[in-house]
């Protein structure tokens, strides 16, 4: 009697749930947003969950995609490394999200990466960063070195006519990595040890009086010298600061920036900055219509007229759009349709061009030199008469050279390695054994 | 940003003069010079520049200027060439460069920006200084002879050397003579060597250097001994200089770690959340500068003592509320602070912003004291050292020379002795809290010239002020002004052969051993307070 009613009940459970199922299908589409909303990385990340945010209400004014809404799933993982791996875990295991949009320090990413991997979920990283990564699971629209780096660098060499080189980082990962690629490269273009001069800073560096001092007896041996800078965040403001009270002007030794753009400048007066330098794939000053546009959009979402946008917005702008279209491609949400769908897609960047999603999760950008204006905003004075393809793996490195990433099938592998003509770990086992 | 607007509302007025007199109906030239100078290829911009300069042409200094400072653009679907009088925000304030009529505000989506780049300002740097080269004030004159220093080029020499015939300033000849020093130096000149031979300027010695570097044995020969002879000099003025960068970083350590050192020193409250009562009076300095717009200097002045009257009313907020009643429990006093801490960062996030606010630097505190031409001294940081002496000074009266320094010694050596001689323990408690909370305030105001103002400015000084106060010897003042001074000189002799990392690391390696010596700090208290 009690096992025929133990039955019934199941049978009906499985009926409502069968029915559940076909109502699920017009559900939202979820998006998870991993962007931290406190602690210190709060003042870069926030506006990147306002954007994705305002991008889902955009979208959902067209009428969403495939007849479905989508919806934001926003979650707090508070500037906290591991944190952010367990944030990762409840959005895709909990709160069951189709996509992931999120992090800003490669050491966060690198956290999330197992679990991104591990879930087979999708993430849209939109900061640039060293490289030396190509997973299966993420999607890089930020630059990698190949895209910032060395094109700015070009421009310093050949344009301005730089001899003699100050790498100057904030003492972690990217800075590390980005200026290790960059000394090769310049010793490779016959550049003498005794004109680079590599300087790294704690986090937050605030004293700069003896470095700035450094570069000026350094930039005053007769050659022309620049300074490139993986200074990170907040460390920015007291060093430019120093640079303008020591009468460091542009002309004299310029400042090349690989992190500081509009956002950071909205912090400072820049009067003293005039014509120090910054390399990106997007700068707001930028005139084309989609990016006034845009901005419009952006001024009204927030309701204030002085906000700025930046360059990992115009990653989120892109990287959203792929993968709408890749979801239009595949005719479903389904994590690895939408992986092999979204290879070769096309979206309109904000800078007048097309940015393309290459076979190694990697984008074509453009890359813009931009001068720093009294106003916080950037003029461009040269850009590569091209969009530049994405290195995953930098051809600068002795560890890197012959690996290769392509997630096509047949190689279908992120560390393809062309010498031993093998596949290695993938980049989340890779990530999770450093741990 | 206030010298540009500055000289741009001169320039207008200069214009607005000129125009009411020739009302002329025919074409000004000016106009064909801007278009022709918006309109003109990389290659050709500065031939377009030539032309302004050799138009003669009264408004052509400040066109110039304006174009340097990015402030010319083109009216998309005009043409016109107008100057940016307010380039913030959506809508930009453009007037017409040539009648300085004001033409309103204008979307910047229509306008078209005259580009310019860092090798064509160094050019208009070069012309405009030469431009100067003939104003009235000698100092203005001198100023930009020294402008002109590596920037001579074959186009600029015969001017000079005419401006060299009829200058009488000495000090106005000898910048000159050395501008075209490094220019002929450059052309391989070996007389020009002997010029440059006790200059300490940075473009000279480049010159020199490049010169020591050439092909030719005698021009090497001399540029040599001229460099022999300034690195001496040289060697002097970086220990100077490495000398002022100490004392200037430790009166910044002094400034945060003073407050604490009357909170932790001679209360003996560890409060964490000492550094965010410094974030408070930043905040204030930000909030006094944009109730007053376009006045830093006098916002600056208010803030000082509105930054400590904030950070004393929120200290005492603190003290009331949590730490009272955690008297005697050093453990959990840290953790409540801790998370008291915690609160004020996240509450200024939500309230105000997580990003960076701008503090503007005061006009008369940017750039620096030029002492020659290697040492230069900057201004903020000089004001902040004497403003850290102002503050201490002022501490030690309050602490020797008042009835609440009396309370205070009182209370903290005897807290049982002296309520029964009639204090009363739990004002004093509140009011040295309010001070030392109020101080932190002060310093707050100093930091926010020097550093970001931001929700998390108060956690890049709590463990630098706690490690001075400790280093300088619990509960005593000249102790913390001794060890923040030594720490801040003997991080910067490190720094410039170990890098900041390791200087660092040095630095807490250090006092971690000195402490294991001398568990009491520089100048420990003695007698029988010291016992407890």
């Amino acid at each position: 009697m009690s096992i025929k009613k133990h039955v019934k009940v199941g049978l009906s459970a499985l009926a409502l749930s069968v029915s559940m199922h076909s109502v699920a299908a017009e559900d939202p589409i979820k998006v998870g947003i991993l962007h931290s909303l406190s602690g210190t990385m709060a003042i870069s990340e926030t506006v990147l969950k306002d954007t994705v945010e305002m991008l889902i209400e955009q979208q959902n004014e067209k009428g969403g995609v495939l007849g479905r809404e989508l919806e934001a799933v926003v979650v707090d993982p508070a500037s906290d490394w591991p944190l952010f791996a367990e944030k990762a875990r409840e959005l895709l295991a909990q709160e069951e999200v189709d996509v992931i949009f999120g992090n800003w320090t490669s050491v966060s990413r690198k956290s999330v990466l197992p679990v991104v991997e591990e879930l087979n979920g999708l993430l849209f990283y939109p900061v640039q960063y060293e490289g030396e990564e190509s997973s299966e699971n993420v999607f890089y629209t930020g630059a990698a070195p190949n895209q910032q780096a060395i094109p700015a660098v070009n421009y310093l060499k050949d344009e301005i006519g730089v001899e003699r080189w100050v790498l100057a980082g904030t003492d972690y990962v990217y800075p590390r990595t980005t200026n290790k690629i960059l000394e090769t490269y310049l010793k490779d273009q016959g550049v003498a040890d005794e004109d680079i001069m590599v300087n790294y800073t704690p986090f937050g560096h605030s004293d700069w009086q003896n470095i700035v001092s450094d570069i000026k007896s350094f930039g005053s041996a007769g050659k022309k010298t620049a300074v490139v800078s993986t200074i990170n965040g907040d460390a920015n403001v007291p060093f430019y600061r120093e640079l303008g009270n020591q009468g460091i002007s542009a002309s004299d030794i310029p400042v090349v920036a690989f992190s500081v753009g509009e956002q950071e400048l909205s912090g400072i007066d820049t009067g003293p900055l005039v014509g120090h330098l910054a390399a990106w794939n997007y700068f707001m000053s930028v005139d084309t219509d989609a990016n006034w546009d845009f901005i419009d959009a952006w001024i009204d979402y927030k309701g204030d007229d002085t906000v700025v946008t930046n360059d990992p917005m115009e990653a989120h702008y892109i990287g959203f759009n792929m993968y709408i279209e890749a979801v239009k491609k595949a005719g479903t949400t389904d994590v690895d349709e939408v992986k092999d769908a979204i290879i070769g897609v096309s979206v309109p960047n904000l800078t007048g061009g097309y940015a393309t999603m290459m076979p190694n999760h990697h984008i074509t950008k453009p890359v813009l030199i931009g001068e720093i204006q009294d106003n916080g905003q950037f003029s461009v004075v040269w850009e590569t008469p091209s969009t530049v393809a994405g290195d995953a793996w930098s051809d600068f490195l002795p560890g890197s050279r012959d690996m290769i990433a392509d997630w096509r099938k047949p190689m279908f592998c992120g560390t393809f390695n062309t010498a031993t003509g093998s596949c290695g770990a993938s980049s989340g086992e890779m990530a999770a054994e450093a741990e | 940003m206030s010298i540009i607007r500055r000289s741009l509302t001169s320039l207008l007025i200069a214009l607005a003069c000129l125009v009411s007199v020739p009302a002329m109906a025919q074409e000004d030239p000016g106009k064909a010079l801007l278009v022709n100078l918006a309109e003109a290829p990389s290659s050709r911009v500065e031939e377009a520049i030539n032309a302004i300069v050799d138009s003669g042409d009264e408004r052509a200094r400040g066109w110039l200027e304006a174009y340097g400072n990015n402030r010319l653009s083109r009216i998309k679907d005009t043409g016109q060439v107008v100057l940016v009088l307010n380039n913030r925000g959506r809508d930009w304030e453009i007037a017409d460069p040539l009648t300085g009529e004001n033409l309103g505000e204008m979307s910047r989506r229509k306008l078209d920006r005259v580009a310019i780049n860092n090798a064509i300002r160094g050019k208009l740097e070069g012309i405009m200084a030469m431009l100067d080269l003939n104003a009235a004030d000698p100092d203005v004159r001198e100023a930009s002879a020294r402008d002109m220093m590596g920037k001579v080029d074959a186009a600029l020499v015969a001017p000079l050397e005419a401006r060299l015939e009829k200058e009488e300033s000495a000090a106005v000849r000898d910048r000159i003579e050395a501008a075209l020093a490094i220019y002929r130096v450059e052309q391989g000149d070996i007389e020009a060597v002997e010029v440059l031979a006790g200059s300490l300027h940075s473009r000279a010695r480049a010159a020199l250097n490049n010169a020591a570097a050439s092909d030719n044995s005698q021009l090497a020969e001399a540029a040599n001994k001229a460099l022999a002879s300034i690195e001496q000099k040289l060697k002097l003025n970086k220990a100077a200089e490495t000398l002022y960068f100490g004392l200037s970083m430790g009166s910044v350590l002094v400034l945060a770690a003073i407050g604490l050192a009357i909170t932790f020193g001679v209360m003996g409250v560890i409060n964490m959340a000492h550094g965010e009562l410094i974030m408070l009076g930043a905040y204030t300095t930000w909030g006094v500068q944009q109730l007053l717009p376009g006045q830093p200097g006098l916002a600056l002045l208010l803030s000082i003592p509105a930054g400590f009257l904030v950070a004393a009313i929120a200290g005492i907020i603190i003290e009331r509320s949590v730490i009272q009643h955690l008297k005697g429990r050093p453990l959990e006093t840290l953790l409540a602070t801790f998370g008291i801490s915690l609160i004020l960062q996240q509450l200024v996030r939500t309230v105000i912003s997580p990003q960076n606010r701008t503090v503007v630097t005061p006009e008369w505190m940017s750039g620096s004291l030029v002492i020659n031409d290697a040492l230069s001294l900057t201004l903020n940081r000089l004001y902040v050292m004497a403003f850290a002496l102002i503050v201490f000074a002022a501490l030690m009266m309050i602490m020797r020379r008042t009835r609440l320094g009396l309370d205070v010694r009182a209370v903290t050596q005897n807290r049982a002795m002296a309520r029964s001689m009639g204090i009363k323990a739990t004002k004093v408690d509140i009011l040295t809290f309010a001070l030392g909370s109020g101080v932190a305030g002060l310093a707050g105001v100093a930091l926010s010239q020097l550093t970001n103002v931001g929700p998390n400015l108060g956690q890049n000084y709590i463990i630098d002020s706690f490690m001075v106060v400790v280093f300088g010897g619990v509960g005593n003042l000249w102790g913390t002004l001794i060890a923040g001074l030594s720490l801040g000189t003997i991080n910067q002799l490190l720094e410039p052969w170990a890098g900041a990392v390791l200087a660092k690391i040095i630095v807490l390696v250090f006092i971690i051993l000195f402490i294991q010596k001398r568990p009491k700090g520089l100048f420990p208290q003695k007698g029988r307070a010291a016992e407890n």
